[in-house]
């Protein structure tokens, strides 16, 4: 069954909403014409290239210049003393260097770049630089943050926030009690296309011009606009090709070193990153250490959830605040809880910086929450979907913050819905080959040829997720765009950046439907116009979707009113249908395109969420807007003996709100769910002494197309009635619960092949997890 | 050492000055000639992005030596579809969902080319298997397989186009 063979009503009109046109910038993608910010390129532009820390945490002693300097071709050299304006940034708190100055604070921090004619001179210009260090004493154990056993290592201290929770009666008690200890590795978003930026200094070094690739083009000009000491209005920002994303390009990386090579020099500079670079240059998903103990009813259903979680945050803060408010908020995951004792640490080491990724916190938390559902469904002598349905959230439920569920909730029908779909028809070892042969692809091991039939045991396991849309605890989170109407064609603008999650197509599908248009134009994405906010916490569809909806509906108000005026007609009858005015009283009708020929319209608004709370001391207050939920039933194949997994089948059942656009949301699952595979069996960061081991491609595993199983998927309809077009964002819920799932059903097979002891509680699952 | 030599590129002499010894195919391609269709992700031939064509076989640009390319006949995206329109599989990607970012879709159509052009009927296995060197982050790969597939259905006369 596709998901894509949904039954509907009235079919919309082919590119409007409910559709899937194909994308704007498909075919230019597909011809290798598509510019990427690292295809960018100017007359006269020079290379700039990144001198980094060795050392975890050091004091620099000396930069030594001189020898750098010689390298023939070389034509800039600057240093944190280099730095005109504000010497730190960061999306919270501005903490981080923009070059080390006296400490570095983790393997890969930046303490010098240069410009030159060539990247291989670049990279003989650093070789040069020498950088004498006092080794200090890093700090790798989270728990020494906390402790005080380790003296600060940045002024601000070693927490970077400590949060409780504490909801109902703490000391309730449950008569079954299930705990444990659950380990999460740090994970990379692993986007394809690497950082790159291009920087064109105006004449006189009076202002800059950055095309680079981000996530938010607005932060990034005011984070950069302060380090370069400039009004944030000589700071244009124009968005280049943005190879995927995933939360790592939400922070600064290489923008403001690109400016300043480029207002030194006063011409071009281009900076872009290798692979190698990339694992270091940004920040990727915390580390976490997290103790649950869930009390329930001897009939499975919650009293009270305690919980300890422990968030290492690396060098910076970059949005750990955020990312551990959303884990310790959404601990008790889609179920009702009335009691929990909730503590929540993230704290700075000298380990890489960590900050956005797919999930945001929630990921960490669901991977202990949905461990503990399956402790307590056993506990209870309960089957995991049971347990689940027992104590699935619906509207007006209260979370442990006191905040009330308003958003439609369908946990239970998400769950009905996956587990109605199809299991897998494929055997172990997939179907006989025409020979006869075993498909050694389909098992575990793959083409290494070692899994045999008889050994590998089929196992399934569920996983269901509670999710945060938009910008929480009281940040005025908007979206901006601008609609203009000439002779029947709709042209766009925003600074909403697009990833690859298809916000181009969805935009020009919005217009089309208000519009009654059918060709729509999209502006260059710049700043040009308001901020749009971020491409995270999936809000665009629902923020910039609300703000393109809200310019187009401007625009139709006064062709309208203009088509009312000179017809004779009553505006507030006037609708819509297809590519037609239509008067709802009279019938009157004729199409838009002549309706505006000769017009301009031409309207910019601006879509905002009702305002949310910080929280108390407590960790009460309303601090989300709208929540999204989402089930997950994962099959797998395991061979106990060597600790191999294949994935058979993931099937979904998925809360979208409405469905506007099948194609990109089918794209948004399948993507999420292979990142939520790759953190359950594959994906890890590892560090030793601080030190990353496997920053390249060969050593960081990524799922492929062998790895990866077919998904299917349910789509949950049910518009939400706070959502500007009904719909839910629907990029993170597949990247959540998928990976509890998987666990769950390495857990299942082992269980079914009286292999009782490893408990699994630590992701990635590694091969040694499992035969211990 | 300055190096000066002549690749052979959709068909097309291209020269090359002021090479270094031992500079990739890639960079030469995207630095050197401007083809900056083939794109750079890993550097060491895991994530299939430069793909390209080089005496009909499929390699990784960045670990091709472009010497060693000289006197070869190399395919690029640039060249795929040398008539203009895009080629059937570049039609069946964007009418599939195939393509999100867009990172690695110049070397998937590269490589779905190689696939559909040795096999005419592949399994679903050996979809999968031909294009495991290829990384896709955004998709999952399923939209890339119906698009595979939808090639193939057609080549042999049975499919919906």
């Amino acid at each position: 069954m596709s998901i894509l063979d949904r039954p509907t009503e009235a079919p919309p009109r082919h590119g409007a909403l409910g559709t899937s046109p194909t994308r704007p910038d498909g075919v230019a993608k597909v011809r290798g014409e598509f510019a990427f910010s690292s295809d960018l390129s100017a007359d006269g532009c020079r290379f700039g290239a990144t001198l980094r820390s060795i050392h975890p945490h050091a004091r620099i002693l000396s930069i030594d210049l001189s020898a750098a300097w010689k390298v023939d071709g070389v034509e800039a050299i600057i240093t944190a003393d280099d730095v005109p304006g504000a010497p730190t940034y960061g999306l919270i708190a501005q903490d981080q260097p923009v070059f080390a100055g006296d400490v570095v604070r983790y393997v890969g921090e930046p303490i010098a770049a240069v410009a030159a004619d060539h990247p291989e001179t670049c990279r003989r210009a650093l070789e040069a630089i020498v950088v004498r260090y006092e080794v200090l004493e890093p700090l790798l154990d989270p728990e020494q943050a906390i402790d005080g056993a380790h003296p600060p290592i940045h002024p601000d201290g070693n927490v970077i926030r400590h949060q409780r929770i504490v909801a109902g009666d703490p000391d309730a008690t449950g008569e079954v009690v299930v705990e444990d200890t659950y380990e999460i590795g740090m994970q990379d978003q692993a986007f394809l296309g690497l950082e790159a930026a291009m920087a064109l200094p105006d004449p006189g070094g009076r202002g800059v011009e950055l095309h680079v690739a981000t996530q938010w083009l607005h932060e990034d000009r005011k984070q950069i606009a302060a380090c370069l000491g400039l009004p944030e209005e000589s700071v244009r920002l124009v968005l280049g090709g943005v190879g995927g994303a995933f939360g790592a390009r939400e922070d600064i990386s290489l923008q403001v070193h690109t400016c300043l090579l480029a207002l030194r020099l006063g011409r071009p500079v281009r900076m872009a990153y290798s692979r190698a670079e990339s694992f270091l240059g940004h920040v990727h998903r915390h580390p976490a250490t997290i103790w649950m103990r869930h009390h329930a009813t001897t009939a499975g259903e919650l009293v009270k959830i305690e919980s300890r979680m422990l968030f290492d945050g690396g060098a910076y803060a970059s949005t750990s605040a955020a990312v551990l408010l959303n884990a310790i908020t959404l601990a008790q995951g889609p179920y009702r809880c009335e009691n929990a004792v909730i503590d929540g640490w993230a704290v700075r080491t000298n380990h890489l910086p960590c900050g956005a990724m797919r999930g945001f916190g929630v990921v960490q938390a669901c991977f202990a929450h949905e461990s503990q559902m399956d402790l307590l469904a056993e506990a209870c002598g309960l089957d995991p979907v049971e347990v689940r349905l027992r104590n699935a959230m619906t509207t007006g439920d209260r979370l442990i913050t006191g905040q009330v569920v308003r958003n439609v909730a369908p946990v239970a029908e998400c769950i009905r819905a996956a587990e109605a779909l199809p299991l897998p028809d494929e055997p172990v070892g997939g179907h006989p080959l025409p020979d006869g042969g075993v498909d050694v692809m389909k098992l575990p091991g793959g083409a290494g040829r070692t899994a045999e039939t008889t050994d590998v045991v089929r196992g399934i396991g569920w996983g269901v997720s509670i999710k945060n849309l938009m910008y929480s605890e009281a940040f005025d989170d908007y979206a901006t765009a601008r609609c203009r109407l000439v002779d029947g064609v709709a042209t766009l603008k925003f600074a909403t950046v697009e990833v690859g999650q298809g916000f181009v197509t969805l935009a020009a599908q919005i217009a089309r439907s208000v519009l009654g248009v059918d060709e729509v134009e999209l502006d260059r994405v710049d700043t040009d116009i308001g901020s749009a906010g971020s491409t995270s916490a999936s809000r665009q569809t629902w923020m910039s979707g609300g703000a393109v909806d809200a310019a187009c509906r401007a625009v139709r108000r006064r062709l309208f009113e203009h088509v009312a005026t000179r017809h004779g007609l009553d505006a507030s009858a006037l609708l819509i249908d297809g590519t037609d005015v239509v008067d709802a009283a009279s019938g009157w009708r004729a199409p838009v395109a002549e309706l505006s020929a000769g017009l301009e319209l031409d309207e910019t608004a601006v879509y905002r969420h009702p305002p949310t709370e910080a929280l108390d001391e407590n960790g009460q207050g309303d601090c989300h807007v709208a929540f999204a939920f989402v089930a997950h039933r994962a099959v797998v194949d395991v061979d106990p003996e060597l600790g191999l997994v294949k994935v058979v089948q993931v099937a979904t059942g998925q809360d979208v709100g409405r469905v506007l656009n099948p194609l990109s949301v089918t794209g948004q699952i399948e993507g999420g769910i292979a990142q939520g595979l790759g953190l359950a069996v594959m994906e890890e960061i590892v560090q030793i002494d601080g030190v990353i081991r496997n920053g390249n491609f060969t050593d960081y595993l990524l799922p492929t197309f062998l790895d990866m199983p077919p998904v299917v998927a349910a789509l949950v309809e049910q518009p939400d009635p706070f959502a500007p077009l009904g719909a839910k964002g629907v990029g993170e819920p597949p990247t959540i619960s998928s990976t509890p799932a998987i666990v769950a059903a390495i857990r299942d097979a082992l269980r079914q092949a009286g292999h009782g002891g490893p408990r699994l509680t630590r992701v990635p699952v590694r091969p040694s997890d499992i035969c211990c | 050492m300055s190096e000066h030599f002549v690749l052979r590129i959709n068909g097309a002499d291209h020269e090359v000055r002021d090479s270094w010894l031992g500079e990739s195919l890639l960079d030469v391609l995207r630095d050197r000639l401007g083809l900056t269709g083939s794109k750079g992700a890993c550097e060491q031939g895991e994530c299939g992005s430069c793909s390209v064509l080089v005496d009909q076989r499929l390699v990784c640009a960045c670990l091709v030596m472009a010497g060693a390319a000289v006197d070869r006949e190399i395919v690029t995206i640039e060249g795929i579809s040398p008539d203009g329109a895009p080629s059937d599989v570049q039609r069946a990607f964007v009418e599939c969902g195939a393509v999100q970012c867009g990172f690695c879709t110049p070397g998937l159509i590269m490589a779905v080319h190689d696939l559909v052009d040795r096999i005419d009927d592949p399994s679903d296995t050996e979809i999968r298997e031909e294009l495991a060197g290829n990384l896709c982050r955004c998709t999952g790969y399923g939209r890339i397989v119906e698009a595979v597939r939808a090639v193939v259905l057609d080549r042999r006369g049975e499919g919906p186009r």
